[in-house]
């Protein structure tokens, strides 16, 4: 901005963002810090904030009665896979949908958000037929495909709003140079394009990872991710504050800490053509 | 630019795109509309036959199935009505030159980051539970009655939890767009004297406008579908105060093994959520050109 | 720390595994702390079976039942052993979907089982699913709290006392709630305790041509005694409190009163996770004067679907889970007080059993005194105490448990509950084909 802040002003506005950033992080923070009490602490009134008996015990229970790292690596394939998969495959299309519009593609892109709309309780039968039948039950393979489906519309949404922004003379001007089709995506559009199929990748592996219809009611022993991880622990006997909370913090902690290393990038692009 | 040939390597580009969700889409959902209009229960297996409408009939006279539109209506709703106006203030704040904003950026983006399994699970039974929640902790430190979440305000309750995980969502497509506002125009207008209240009538509002529609476009569509939050909270009860269409749907096919309701749910279903795909369109055609 | 012994471990497992082509299976269990305690101890069975490997699948409840009934009712062969309750079982083996368990060895002395879990899984006499733990209901209370108010808890306690207690009990400014009961929908939550409640008052689900009784002067009563009395002494937030719900209530000392399952009696005697682990007594579910208790009878079993490839590793599993042995293994390595219940004569006979476990003959008796045939005072077309073991009864349940959690919640009144119970069930009745 051209003016100097006042910083009285500064200051007010500081401490009231801070204070309402503090209240929504809160059920997170309080989800860590209960994870570090024992059950009895975690129900205890008035609760302890900070002046408890820090223990690790509960990390050592949850990392006994499950393989975490198993789910935690079945997680990662799932919504990498998923949204590279996805990438590739709307990548092409974003390109055709910017660049070479023709009448029928806001309906086209339209019709693709409405696939998303398909309720899954209802389809889940009929897919499980056709997983059993396909083999793809309890595979990675078969939510690495499944999870393509859902997220492909928002890909192909956001990565269309982000190439529209991208001048097409100089697409053009690859292609004068001689440059094939291929070539003209590879090298030069997806290049500039950056920042938006980065925001792009970050929003659905975030999507990806917490989906948790599908990845709990297709799995088994082989291929469960963390969703499955979570569902052994969300209503055990006993007090289970505490247990829950270790093993809440330990299924979102890696995407908590990816979201914030990469909150510059997932920002940039995340304006789905909002911005003019 | 667009010449014969890049016309058809376009429509070639979009062919894997168009055919793999046409697959997607048309498999599931014509077994789905073949299975309901079947008498079809997996635990009864060898009594299929077909029996016409009889699962929609009885589907939509299901007494609980007004309820369940409702408050589908009412969740989405009020989501949206939640997420939008604190999306709104907390964008304006965020874009005050604040001390720490990176801090305060990555603290307000968090809760999108939580599955909603957890987030229920931890909001039921850390924060609204009436006896060893914090809200109750609260309250009786004022000395007040703690309020009972799920039985005196259950809807409203679920709607606050699911309003927390997409406030961050709508703060940064706001937040986004209002950072590309020309902080020229704003000046100006701040130089003829124009209060900020009309400021943010005239000149902000309209610019976040198309903000806000992609916020209710992508937001509609995730929450017609909120689903574990029910589940893990209230179960759909009591009565039918939180059972959407989706839970109902869940009931039916899930939990009665009953394919042929549950298919007829499912298509009525589908069918509810184009009709509110065609009104959404329709609003996003008028403000986003696309 | 300890991450990276887990992951080599995990690495030789799987290294072990391709070299000894060892035969896995994968068992579908509720992540309850007994079937914990089993996944912990499984290091025994594979021990003693080196060519067979587990994959475990730990689940919660809900999700588990709709997991294992998706894939059995499609064949969809992702388990070779599945946790399954009393309710399951008598449905899925008279469909042909589980492995008859008729030779389970020499040493197993099927006879050793108590009668009536083993009636309960059995159809026509052969057994389908080996009980891992059985258990009925009963009255779990506070004897200090009952000092301090000059009460004392007969052994066979009727309604009319456990009303009147209570209300004696509650201290709602000092968080003490006379009695804790389940509130939260769901056939196997609050469903299970009020229809079990609804046989000592003499109401039945169906009378013998399957027609809904809930329009019935013995479901009106149960429903009045049991709101009124969860009004006045009843936690606040009642109507989303299941059995876990209650069970932290009642560990952290805030219930006088807790009717529920007999299982919970070694987790609030234990003093790791109870802070009233010494003040605990037992006493028989509620009567009401017309010979049925108020208690259901559950059990969870070990069952083997029909179409699993690996039918003997799973029964040598479920044969070793399901054991003398395996009690004796866990009393080891545990304590007598965590073997799981409710399963075996020769348990309640073994006097360390008895000596570490004060709650163990009440908890026999009440199994024993659970009529799954007979459930409640008058006549019924159908088995189960709890439940009606039809596949129609785990929505018509949830349905109706619906109307009773708004009921308790005070969002309709009981006569509307249950008009509308009424109407549900009749409803789903009529479109199942009933009368058959």
């Amino acid at each position: 901005m051209a003016r100097a802040i006042p910083t009285r002003q500064k200051i007010v506005m500081s401490v009231i963002a801070w204070a309402i950033a503090f209240l929504i992080f809160f059920p997170i923070l309080w989800t860590i810090l209960t994870s570090f009490k024992t059950e009895a602490e975690a129900v205890a009134t008035p609760p302890s904030f900070l002046f408890f008996d820090w223990t690790l015990e509960n990390y050592v229970t949850v990392q006994e009665r499950s393989n975490y790292f198993r789910h935690f690596m079945n997680s990662v394939i799932i919504s990498l896979g998923s949204t590279v998969a996805g990438l590739v495959i709307a990548i092409p299309a974003a390109w055709s949908m910017a660049f070479v519009p023709a009448k029928r593609t806001k309906d086209i892109l339209m019709w693709m958000l409405s696939t998303k709309m398909l309720p899954a309780v209802g389809v889940l039968i009929p897919i499980y037929l056709i997983f059993r039948d396909t083999g793809l039950l309890d595979t990675r393979l078969g939510l690495v495909i499944v999870l393509t489906m859902i997220n492909l519309p928002i890909i192909v949404w956001m990565l269309f709003t982000y190439f529209r922004e991208i001048p097409g003379d100089i697409l053009e001007a690859a292609r004068m140079d001689g440059a094939t089709l291929r070539s003209e995506i590879l090298y030069v559009l997806v290049p500039m394009a950056v920042p938006g199929i980065a925001s792009t990748l970050l929003l659905n592996i975030i999507l990806a990872w917490n989906e948790a219809f599908w990845t709990l009611n297709l799995t088994a022993a082989r291929s469960a991710p963390l969703t499955a991880f979570i569902a052994s622990y969300s209503s055990p006997e006993g007090l289970f504050y505490a247990k829950l909370s270790a093993a809440s913090t330990m299924a979102i902690a890696p995407i908590l800490i990816l979201g914030w290393f990469s909150q510059k990038q997932l920002v940039r692009g995340l304006t789905f053509g909002a911005v003019k | 630019m667009a010449t014969q040939h890049s016309r058809a390597a376009a429509r070639l580009m979009m062919t894997p795109a168009v055919i793999l969700l046409l697959l997607w889409m048309i498999v599931p959902l014509s077994m789905t509309l073949y299975f309901s209009f079947l008498r079809y229960n997996l635990l009864m297996p060898g009594m299929e036959e077909w029996i016409g409408f009889m699962n929609y009939e009885f589907f939509l006279t299901d007494p609980a199935f007004f309820a369940a539109l409702t408050n589908t209506l009412l969740l989405v709703g009020g989501v949206l009505l939640i997420t939008i106006v604190g999306g709104v203030l907390l964008a304006l704040l965020l874009d005050q030159p604040i001390f720490g904003q990176g801090i305060v950026r990555i603290l307000v983006i968090a809760p999108f980051f939580v599955m909603p399994t957890v987030s229920a699970l931890v909001w039921k039974n850390m924060f609204m539970n009436p006896v060893s929640g914090l809200f109750a902790w609260i309250a009786k430190g004022f000395g007040l009655q703690p309020v009972d979440f799920f039985a005196e305000i259950p809807l409203l309750s679920i709607i606050l939890i699911v309003a927390w995980q997409w406030l961050p969502f709508a703060t940064l497509i706001l937040l986004t767009a209002l950072q590309s506002l020309d902080s020229e125009q704003l000046e100006a207008a701040e130089m003829d004297g124009a209060p900020p209240l009309s400021r943010f009538r005239s000149i902000i509002l309209p610019h976040l406008a198309r903000a806000i529609t992609v916020v209710i476009l992508i937001q509609t569509i995730f929450l017609l579908s909120v689903f574990a939050e029910i589940l893990v909270t209230t179960n759909g009860g009591p009565g039918y105060a939180t059972t959407n269409i989706t839970f109902l749907v869940y009931a039916q096919s899930l939990l009665q093994f009953d394919v042929g309701g549950g298919s007829a749910g499912g298509i009525v279903a589908v069918i509810l959520a184009n009709i509110v795909a065609i009104f959404l369109m329709r609003m996003i055609g008028k403000n986003l050109d696309i | 720390m300890r991450l990276l012994p887990t992951l080599i471990g995990a690495t030789s497992a799987v290294a072990l595994c391709v070299a000894a082509q060892a035969e896995t299976i994968t068992i579908a269990t509720v992540n309850n702390g007994d079937m914990i305690r089993m996944q912990s101890l499984a290091d025994d069975f594979t021990s003693k079976h080196p060519d067979i490997q587990i994959e475990w699948v730990t689940l919660e409840e809900n999700v588990l039942r709709q997991r294992v009934t998706t894939d059995i009712a499609t064949k969809g062969g992702q388990y070779d052993v599945m946790t399954i309750g009393t309710y399951e079982v008598p449905i899925w083996a008279r469909q042909g979907w589980l492995v008859p368990l008729d030779d389970l060895g020499d040493d197993y002395d099927v006879d050793d089982l108590l009668p009536a879990i083993r009636n309960g899984l059995s159809v026509d006499g052969k057994l389908y699913a080996a009980p891992f733990y059985g258990e009925s209901s009963m009255v779990m209370y506070r004897k200090d709290l009952f000092e301090k108010a000059g009460l004392e808890m007969p052994e066979e306690p009727t309604w009319e006392f456990i009303g009147e207690a209570a209300r004696k009990l509650t201290d709602k400014s000092n968080e003490i709630y006379g009695i804790c009961l389940r509130g939260k929908a769901g056939w196997g939550e609050n469903m299970a305790l009020l229809t079990a409640m609804a046989n000592s008052f003499g109401a039945r689900w169906f009378d013998m041509d399957w027609n809904p009784q809930f329009d019935s002067q013995q479901w009106k009563d149960t429903l009045n005694f049991y709101l009124d009395l969860m009004k006045d002494a009843g936690p606040p937030g009642a109507s989303s409190n299941g059995f876990n719900e209650n069970l932290a209530l009642f560990q952290s000392g805030k219930c006088g009163m807790w009717i529920d399952a007999t299982v919970a009696a070694s987790f609030v005697t234990n003093p790791n996770d109870s802070q009233v682990a010494d003040q605990v007594g037992f006493a028989l579910a509620p009567d009401n004067g017309l010979g049925k208790r108020g208690n259901w009878l559950w059990a969870w079993a070990l069952g083997i679907p029909a179409g699993s490839e690996k039918v003997d590793s799973a029964k040598a599993f479920i044969a070793w889970a399901t054991s003398k042995d395996y009690l004796q293994l866990v009393a080891d390595k545990e304590g007598w007080a965590n073997v799981p219940p409710g399963t075996r004569t020769s348990l309640y006979e073994n006097p360390d059993y008895q000596k570490a476990a004060p709650f163990a003959a009440m908890t026999l008796r009440s199994i024993e005194a659970a009529d799954p045939d007979n459930p409640t005072v008058d006549e019924v077309p159908y088995t189960g105490v709890q439940f009606v073991a039809i596949p129609e009864f785990q929505g018509i349940g949830t349905a109706v448990g619906q109307q009773f959690s708004a009921a308790l919640a005070g969002t309709v009144t009981a006569d509307q509950a249950l008009a509308t119970a009424q109407q549900v069930t009749s409803r789903e009745m009529r479109r199942a084909g009933y009368p058959k």
